[in-house]
């Protein structure tokens, strides 16, 4: 079986794995204790702190970790809105958003908030005129991904931030990172980012593991309230292995990006060429990211070719794996205007950095028997 | 952007006449060490200057690194072209157009004809290289006298070098070429930026901090040695002796002289720090005192502490305000650890009322009634430790079992 997921999670590094183990085994103390056991922990830790913040080119007081993608960007967004509540209760995001980020805006509404969920193009961007016409007296924050999770339709972040910080520099500006590291160069300081968050077991780390980037002088309400750990923003003792596991894989994933966008992209290319040739499949195709490919079967519910995939010896994905179970037609594709048969045939094929040219030969061969296997048994397409 | 290579100029010291041949190789050392991290990057000298030929490096970031080079003034980056007018000026206009140009940009050529064999003469290129500029770029208006962007273009034999950029670097004497110094580092705000501000002025420096374990806890000795490794990203590498203190500081307590305890420690201080200039070669010592700041810093204490040595005693900060102090401890990068709140040895037993004016013949009467003091003092600095810091990198001389670089 071959595994075409990785914008769902991706298998660690070998070495990730290993110093996870031996840490854990070896360097078990609480990083806030006082003894030599907790030294030695507290030194990994800012260690950790020190690569991280290394690979994304920010100051290492600049990283807070936290335990993944969805807790960065609920600090963010709802750490944001607590703070910052006194100048006004208004948020500005995308309707194609991760849930994370998503659900985070629509349960702020709860509490007195007002979101503005940004329409997309049939391309799923957003324009930075849209981000800034949306802006309002009492707008605090902007969120925007830079790479889409379902699609992998990159959005201008730089465009948003440069605009959005001309006219209006008061507010923050928030950019979920999560599939745009290791894929696309990035660049924190360029974009205005206020704040950035990112996922360690997308770049083949530890999954639990996770930062955001709060950037100086920007404060955050905390959602976990205890200790002053992570300059009080996030309570809890810091999981060290996972961290410095997630700090490996960072640094790996942002020494190789400009490599791995190169190989990815051919295969992405190849895979783009195939879906066209085959006059059933969709492509949702434009501006994206080199690691995902996007399509849609209209009319055929993308769990059956998902399944035919998989008899075949390919593992890919419908939607995004955090809504796959659900039955509802993707959001995403929705809001880009598809309709409700295009929307529901969605899938999704992505790529990791240690594919080989054979891998995509394999995935190509199943796509073509998949498709030829389906539209042979009519009566099973609907 | 796309660059081929950095232009480093030098500042004062090229005032030096015999000597510059040695500021300049210090330089070239330097930059050197620093440069180790970028393989890919090469060194190339001239008379009065220093190419750094990129190879592919990103020039951002050696920029940079290399704006902590002392000595250095300015750094330009610099585009390469064959020598050859047509090539030159689709460089230069390559150059502006990565500049991106506002609307109403003031601009002017000034080109050097440094190989006289080269058919234009300086004038002339002025000339022809401007016009076609201009005629592209309908935005840009002429200034000769004070432009937005002055376009450099020097012809060499074997090359032509195409610039406009010009980078303030942190300027000074080449580390190293005005002797060495040991410099009494604390946890607190000031002595690092003593150590920066020597180092400034070609002195090179060794670290000298007094720890006393248990009273004072590891982390704070870790975060001196933190100091003197943002110290080392400037000078490529530094050393800092560790010397534990707990035992001659113990002794002054039992004097039950309260008052005079800091000046009696400060003394003692300068006594060890003497010793360890000695055995290393060095020939003054630097603090961080700033007159008045504390009751150690008064004209009267100063007198009484810098009895305790014959070496020369630097002061870089002494006439210093706070404030200024602050301001260049951040934008060295000290500032940040130096106000973690970890006790030091110097804040652990102040009295409630420390003299600010000590008598000289009180103070060694006291000194001289503690019999063990002198043994004291020695088996201090024979039991100091020693590391040595390399700018990023990690630390010799020490176990480091905790810190494993492939888990990293």
């Amino acid at each position: 079986m071959k595994y075409f997921d990785y914008a769902a999670t991706t298998p660690p590094f070998e070495e990730v794995i290993t110093t996870v183990a031996e840490i854990m085994r070896r360097h078990y103390g609480n990083p806030s204790s006082m003894h030599r056991y907790g030294e030695d922990a507290d030194k990994l830790l800012k260690r950790s702190r020190e690569v991280c913040a290394a690979a994304l080119g920010v100051y290492p007081s600049e990283i807070v970790f936290t335990s993944g993608a969805t807790e960065s960007n609920n600090l963010a967004i709802k750490g944001v809105a607590l703070q910052y509540q006194t100048r006004g209760k208004h948020i500005v995001t995308v309707s194609t958003e991760h849930p994370s980020v998503y659900e985070a805006c629509r349960q702020l509404t709860n509490l007195g908030f007002e979101v503005t969920f940004l329409p997309v193009d049939a391309e799923g961007h957003v324009s930075a005129e849209q981000v800034c016409a949306a802006v309002r007296k009492d707008t605090i924050l902007v969120s925007i991904m830079h790479v889409n999770n379902e699609t992998g339709r990159v959005q201008p972040v730089h465009d948003i931030g440069a605009a959005l910080k001309k006219q209006f520099p008061r507010i923050l500006f928030h950019i979920d990172g999560v599939q745009g590291f290791g894929k696309l160069p990035v660049d924190i300081r360029g974009w205005r980012a206020d704040l950035y968050s990112l996922s360690a077991h997308k770049l083949r780390g530890p999954k639990g593991a996770g930062l955001l980037f709060v950037r100086e002088g920007v404060e955050i309400f905390p959602l976990h309230s205890g200790g002053s750990q992570e300059q009080g923003f996030r309570a809890g003792t810091e999981n060290v292995p996972l961290l410095v596991g997630m700090s490996k894989a960072v640094r790996l994933a942002g020494e190789r990006q400009a490599e791995t966008a190169r190989r990815m992209t051919e295969w992405r290319e190849r895979v783009v060429a195939e879906v066209q040739t085959i006059p059933q499949l969709r492509l949702n195709s434009g501006e994206e990211a080199p690691h995902i490919v996007h399509f849609s079967y209209p009319g055929m519910k993308a769990e059956v070719l998902l399944h035919t995939l998989e008899q075949l010896g390919v593992a890919v994905s419908t939607k995004s794996a955090c809504s796959s179970k659900l039955a509802e037609p993707s959001r995403v594709l929705q809001a880009m205007g598809r309709n409700e048969a295009e929307a529901s045939g969605g899938i999704r094929i992505s790529f990791g950095d240690e594919h080989t040219e054979q891998d995509i030969d394999e995935l190509i061969l199943a796509l073509q028997q998949a498709v030829a296997k389906l539209e042979s048994l009519e009566r099973w397409k609907r | 952007m796309h660059y081929d290579m950095l232009l480093l100029r030098f500042g004062e010291f090229t005032l030096k006449g015999k000597n510059r041949t040695r500021f300049e190789k210090a330089v070239l050392n330097h930059v050197k060490l620093l440069l180790k991290p970028f393989p890919g990057a090469s060194l190339r000298k001239e008379f009065g200057r220093i190419y750094v030929v990129l190879g592919g490096e990103p020039y951002e970031q050696i920029i940079q690194v290399l704006q902590k080079v002392f000595g250095i003034t300015t750094i330009s980056p610099v585009k390469m072209a064959p020598v050859e007018l047509g090539a030159i000026i689709e460089t230069a206009v390559a150059l502006m157009r990565e500049l991106n140009v506002a609307e109403g940009t003031t601009f002017k050529v000034n080109a050097r004809r440094v190989w006289k064999e080269f058919a234009h003469s300086s004038q002339e290129m002025n000339h022809l290289i401007g016009s076609p500029i201009l005629r592209e770029f309908q935005a840009l208006r002429v200034d000769v006298h004070q432009p937005d962007i002055e376009l450099r273009v020097e012809v060499r034999e074997q090359a032509a070098y195409i610039f406009s950029d010009v980078i303030m670097a942190v300027g000074g004497f080449p580390l190293g070429t005005n002797g060495k110094a040991m410099l009494l580092l604390s946890g607190g705000i000031d002595s690092p930026v003593a150590g920066w501000s020597s180092m400034r002025r070609g002195l090179e420096i060794e670290c000298v901090h007094f720890y006393s374990y248990p009273f004072t806890s590891e982390r704070a000795k870790e975060k001196v040695i933190e100091l003197a490794r943002v110290l080392a990203g400037y000078a490529g590498r530094i050393k800092i002796h560790l010397v534990p203190f707990t035992e001659v500081q113990t002794a002054f307590t039992r004097t039950g002289q309260d008052n005079l305890i800091i000046t009696l420690m400060r003394r003692s201080m300068l006594r060890i720090a003497t010793m360890l200039a000695e055995r290393e070669g060095a020939l003054a010592l630097v603090t961080g005192d700033s007159l008045g700041q504390v009751a150690s810093q008064t004209l009267s204490s100063m007198n009484v502490i810098g009895r305790s040595t014959e070496l020369p005693l630097l002061r870089p900060l002494v006439m210093m305000d706070k404030q200024e102090i602050t301001e260049i401890a951040k934008r060295i990068g000290t500032y940040d650890l130096s106000i973690l709140p970890y006790e030091d040895c110097c804040t652990l037993f102040v009295p409630k009322s420390p003299t600010t004016n000590p008598n000289l013949w009180v103070v060694q009467k006291i000194e001289a009634s503690i019999r063990d003091l002198n043994a004291l003092i020695e088996q201090a600095v024979a039991a100091t430790e020693t590391l040595v810091l390399e700018s990023g990198g990690a630390i010799e001389g020490r176990n480091e079992e905790v810190i494993q670089e492939d888990w990293f």
